[in-house]
């Protein structure tokens, strides 16, 4: 662990990142370029859920391949209370942060009996059961999805609708949400987790339940990806079931790992690249050959393998490395 | 998309020399039109179509509208409404165009449909019709240039009264336009619905209808109808000559055979197609200068039929040039483009063509069968006329 | 209940399930003997289709086509496991979801770029495409009965090889204790590479049956492999038996609940109310009696003796 050091490479790239994220409305309004705070914003809210889900993954060792059902109940939490005219912010939020969270709860409590392809299988299919769930639920636009006509409402005066204001709020959450799993791996709690990963046994013996230990951990992941689920709602203004597949739990967990498992600065960086990559390389193919653009998840996918086969922790891992050179 | 990205380019240059603005260029500035429609997945097979309609048109009028060029920026939905809307955004953000065009599914549609008219933009459904936006929901910048979606099930509905159909047993998949399709056959048919079924649609879409068509068989009745767009269409026919349904009952369908599926099942043999009816606004065969002009034209440079996808898209950039050639091509006062929108002053391929209050066609529909055409390629015939200047029910609720 | 359609839905719920089993026999015994998640073993079941769909429309035969495509399925198979799958086989459990996930996105778009986004319809010989008379109400698609034969006769040969022959004694010492065949002095690498390779084959057959009856098209084995994976769970990872048990429970539960929730719902709620609900429970049926297993029996119901 290097906490004294700060002047590496890692954690100069990792500080110019941020500040970048910033500043990234004054640039975009500067260069005009309304859409580019719009992949920002992006960025800002699946980073808050890439955090949420590295902490089981990373630090615990828990691969869940269902984390994209939180985000679609936490967006499902904002868009079914505007249906009925409910527009107050903090409730959407309060119901994104409960809702989550118990369904973290029973299906943790039955998934961590499990281990290994069982568990991931076992989230992937409770994942598939809130799929189906709310594909049924013709009230709320079924497979078509729901339209989330206005956004939350919080105090008068602060408009969510303005982006600028939207980034700021998904911007101020994240630095939270970092700062929060700062806290929780620093922690006795972190450190029980973590040691759990390594060698449960030894957890055990030494008095541990690890099963109760791993269940909070599950619960406040999927409270913290529902909340993210909350701003996804008023980001994109429109839910549907398609949210919660199990090909988006696999890029969420592809995010994790492209920026390096169980580091705090991993997620930032995986989730920019990766969404970063998947704007870029179909202009980048299109300008190589015209109509290429339709073919990029060919280079994605041996991306996607590279990573795996060759770059061990990922993006994170990367700049360790060079600064230790 | 390489447009895209060059605009963006030029967009940094523009921002950071702003004495080179365009504000005299104006009126020589291209009319910049967005097309988004489907390109991957296996629903491209329609979303091509659509293009090759909507690149036929371009072709008609020269690339042209009110003296200015047209700029044409394409992008695929990836049949997914999440990445529909994320191309919408795209469009009315970074490349500020003036219309937006295509949609093929209605919840891409409404993914979309916020993005597009909180920014002003003009919106051309050039097919998906959400009852949605049809009444409570209309808008003064939105127009569907097809229909509101239970408007061809209610013509079904009419036209099984109309033939005598006594029973039918239906089959739909499970989802929002499933539901409605059902619906609305249900609402005009006065006959005795024997049973029905939905099915699987979305990620794991089920294409294995063996045990609802063994109930179907099973319910004795005179008709099956069914709706199955792209895919799951050339699945269901095959399975219905599989079960030996083609000799005992008598096939109808919406949305599931068109100018892209009958060559398909042609090559495939499936001759339960052929004789089958549906109910559409438009065939091939309609007798119009338009028509004519496009199917064959269509015909010479693509050897199929062109599908109501292809001819609603034709349809759509004709709608779009006449308005803006009824503005001289001055496309700063939105309220002079949309008046001239709503005349929709423009020789359509379905013959006559007007918008009703909520921006919605009023309009005929028929009854077509699935015949041979005199080089033997399957195509549709009208067989009768089922309404006449229909409009959608939903109207009423537009307080427009 | 007519006794006719439920003799209909219980075959085709067999029909499903020997589907089922071909996937999931190749996924088990790759997970069996190599610890290896393959996400990408549907897309060995898509390349089997559009390769025999192709010879089918080249050949104008199905069962030649059908012939032809199996080696060049195993081929496939053979080459990904060579350039790809072999070096992840040692690493952990994530390292090759996201890898297989990767595959999967290459397998898609190289399809895409061969055979265009479109799909494929594949024709049926006249001889497969009628109708078996078994009495005066009971009429069965001939293909249909072609396809269970097809299935109930690959499996028989599995349960040939695995239980009759070295090779097989090989594959089962692989799937209890791995360490033990690598101290026997056999060459891992080859048996490895056999089993990948049949598994696809296998895998590709099933693509190859159901194309007709659905069609090829793109990612249509990434709907099933999560159902396959089902199986497999609930049968018991790395047992053959497990798999066919496993496939044939979800192939039932599945059509059987599409046939008939709607009814069984409708004796306890009202039928506008059961109409809704019960597409939405049939879909989720089987995920739901995979937790159910899961939680009670982790294992699964025939979980491989010494592990």
């Amino acid at each position: 662990m290097r906490t004294s050091n700060f002047l590496t490479p890692k954690w100069l790239f990792s500080v110019a990142l941020l500040l970048l994220l910033a500043v990234t409305p004054i640039l975009s309004d500067i260069f005009d370029q309304a859409f580019y705070l719009s992949i920002a914003t992006r960025i800002l809210i699946l980073t808050i859920a890439a955090i949420s889900l590295n902490f089981i993954l990373g630090y615990g060792g828990m691969i869940s391949l269902g984390h994209a059902a939180f985000i679609g109940i936490g967006a499902y939490c904002v868009g079914i209370p505007i249906y009925h005219d409910y527009s107050s912010g903090w409730l959407h939020i309060f119901l994104a942060i409960t809702v989550s969270a118990l369904f973290a709860l029973i299906t943790g409590a039955i998934s961590l009996r499990t281990k290994g392809v069982h568990f991931i299988m076992i989230t992937m299919a409770f994942a598939q059961m809130a799929f189906f769930l709310f594909l049924s639920m013709d009230e709320y636009g079924g497979d078509d999805g729901l339209t989330i006509w206005y956004d939350s409402e919080f105090f008068s005066g602060i408009d969510i609708d303005n982006p600028t204001t939207f980034y700021y709020i998904c911007f101020v959450s994240l630095i939270l949400v970092m700062y929060l799993y700062h806290r929780l791996v620093a922690s006795r709690f972190g450190r029980v987790i973590r040691g759990a990963k390594s060698n449960e046994k030894r957890m055990q013996a030494l008095g541990y339940s690890t099963y109760n230990y791993r269940l909070v951990a599950y619960v406040i992941s999927g409270a913290v990806c529902g909340y993210a689920g909350a701003l996804m709602g008023n980001y994109t203004n429109f839910i549907s079931p398609d949210m919660m597949g199990w090909t988006r739990s696999g890029e969420l967990i592809f995010m994790v790992v492209l920026g390096g498992t169980a580091t705090a600065f991993g997620p930032v960086f995986g989730v920019l690249s990766f969404l970063v990559l998947e704007e870029m390389l179909p202009n980048v193919m299109d300008m190589i050959h015209d109509g290429a653009g339709f073919y990029w998840h060919l280079p994605f996918g041996l991306i996607l393998l590279f990573v795996v086969l060759f770059v061990r922790g990922g993006i994170s891992g990367f700049l360790d490395r060079l600064g230790k050179r | 998309m390489k447009k895209a990205l060059k605009a963006a380019v030029y967009g940094l240059f523009l921002t950071a020399t702003p004495w080179l603005g365009t504000a005299s260029a104006a009126d020589s500035a291209p009319v910049k039109i967005g097309f988004v429609t489907t390109l991957t997945t296996p629903a491209a097979v329609i979303g091509n179509d659509m293009k090759n309609g909507f690149d036929l048109a371009l072709e008609h009028i020269g690339g042209e509208m009110g003296g200015r060029k047209v700029d044409v920026f394409v992008e695929d939905d990836g049949f997914k409404p999440e990445t529909g809307k994320q191309a919408a955004d795209k469009l009315v953000t970074q490349e500020k165009v003036d219309f937006v065009t295509g949609f093929i599914w209605s919840h891409v549609l409404l993914a979309s449909v916020k993005s597009v008219l909180d920014s002003d933009t003009f919106l051309i459904s050039a097919n998906a019709g959400p009852t949605q936006l049809a009444g409570k929901g209309c808008n003064k910048d939105f127009f569907s240039i097809s229909w509101a979606n239970d408007q061809i099930p209610m013509a079904m509905g009419e036209a099984l009264n109309q033939e005598g159909i006594k029973s039918v047993y239906i089959m739909a998949p499970n989802y929002a336009s499933g539901k409605d399709m059902m619906a609305a056959v249900e609402m005009t048919y006065k006959g005795e619905i024997k049973g029905r079924d939905m099915t699987k649609w979305g990620a794991d879409t089920q294409l294995d209808f063996s045990a609802e068509l063994s109930k179907a068989k099973a319910s004795g009745a005179d008709a099956l109808w069914a709706f199955y767009p792209g895919k799951a269409g050339g699945a269901f026919v095959s399975q219905f000559m599989q079960a030996g349904l083609a000799d005992t009952m008598k096939l109808y369908t919406v949305y599931t055979l068109d100018g892209i599926s009958l060559p398909k099942m042609q090559e495939a043999g499936l001759t339960a197609a052929l004789g089958s009816r549906g109910t559409q606004n438009w065939s091939p065969d309609m007798d119009n200068a338009a028509n004519q002009k496009f199917v064959s034209d269509f015909l010479a440079k693509h050897g199929t039929y062109p599908s109501f996808y292809a001819q609603q898209a034709y349809d759509a950039v004709m709608l779009i040039k006449s308005a803006v050639d009824a503005v001289g091509g001055d496309l700063s006062d939105k309220d002079a483009v949309r008046a001239a929108l709503v005349k929709a002053d423009f020789a359509s391929t379905r013959g006559k063509f007007k918008f009703g209050n909520n921006h919605f066609p009023i309009q005929d529909f028929y009854l077509r069968e699935v015949v041979a055409d005199s080089e033997g390629r399957w195509t549709t015939k009208i067989v009768s006329k089922i309404f006449t200047d229909h409009q959608d029910p939903h109207a009423v609720d537009c307080k427009m | 209940m007519d006794s006719a359609l439920l003799i209909t839905q219980l075959l085709n719920g067999l029909q499903l399930g020997i589907l089922l089993f071909l996937l999931a026999a190749g996924l088990t015994l790759i997970f069996g003997i190599m610890d290896f998640i393959n996400l990408a073993h549907g897309s060995f079941y898509m390349v089997g289709a559009y390769i025999c769909g192709t010879l089918v429309v080249l050949l104008d035969s199905f069962v030649l086509g059908v012939l032809l495509a199996i080696p060049l399925t195993m081929a496939v198979g053979y080459v990904t496991e060579v350039l790809i799958a072999r070096s992840l086989y040692l690493r952990d459990h994530l390292d090759h979801v996201l890898a297989t996930f990767g595959i999967i996105l290459i397998f898609d778009t190289v399809t895409h770029l061969i055979w265009g986004a479109e799909g494929m319809v594949i024709p049926l010989p006249d001889w497969l495409n009628g109708q078996i008379t078994v009495s005066e109400t009971i009429q069965l698609p001939s293909y249909r009965i072609a396809i269970i034969s097809v299935g109930l006769l690959v499996a028989a040969g599995m349960y040939y090889v695995v239980s009759k022959t070295r090779l097989g004694m090989l594959i089962r010492a692989g799937a209890s204790n791995r360490t033990m065949v690598q101290a026997l002095g056999v060459d891992i690498k080859v048996l490895f590479s056999l089993v990948f390779a049949a598994g696809a084959a296998i895998a590709g057959v099933a693509g190859m049956m159901i194309s007709p009856i659905t069609g090829a098209s793109i990612g249509m084995g990434n709907d099933i492999i999560i159902v396959a994976f089902v199986v497999i769970i609930i049968g018991g990872i790395g047992s053959i038996k497990g798999a066919f048990v496993g496939a044939l429970i979800v192939g039932m539960i599945d059509t059987l609940g599409r046939s008939y929730l709607d009814q069984l719902l409708k004796l306890f709620m009202n039928t506008e109310t059961a109409e809704t609900a019960a597409p939405a429970i049939s879909a989720m049926l089987i995920y739901i009696l995979m937790a159910i297993i899961l939680a009670v029996r982790p294992q699964g119901l025939f979980p491989p003796k010494v592990r």
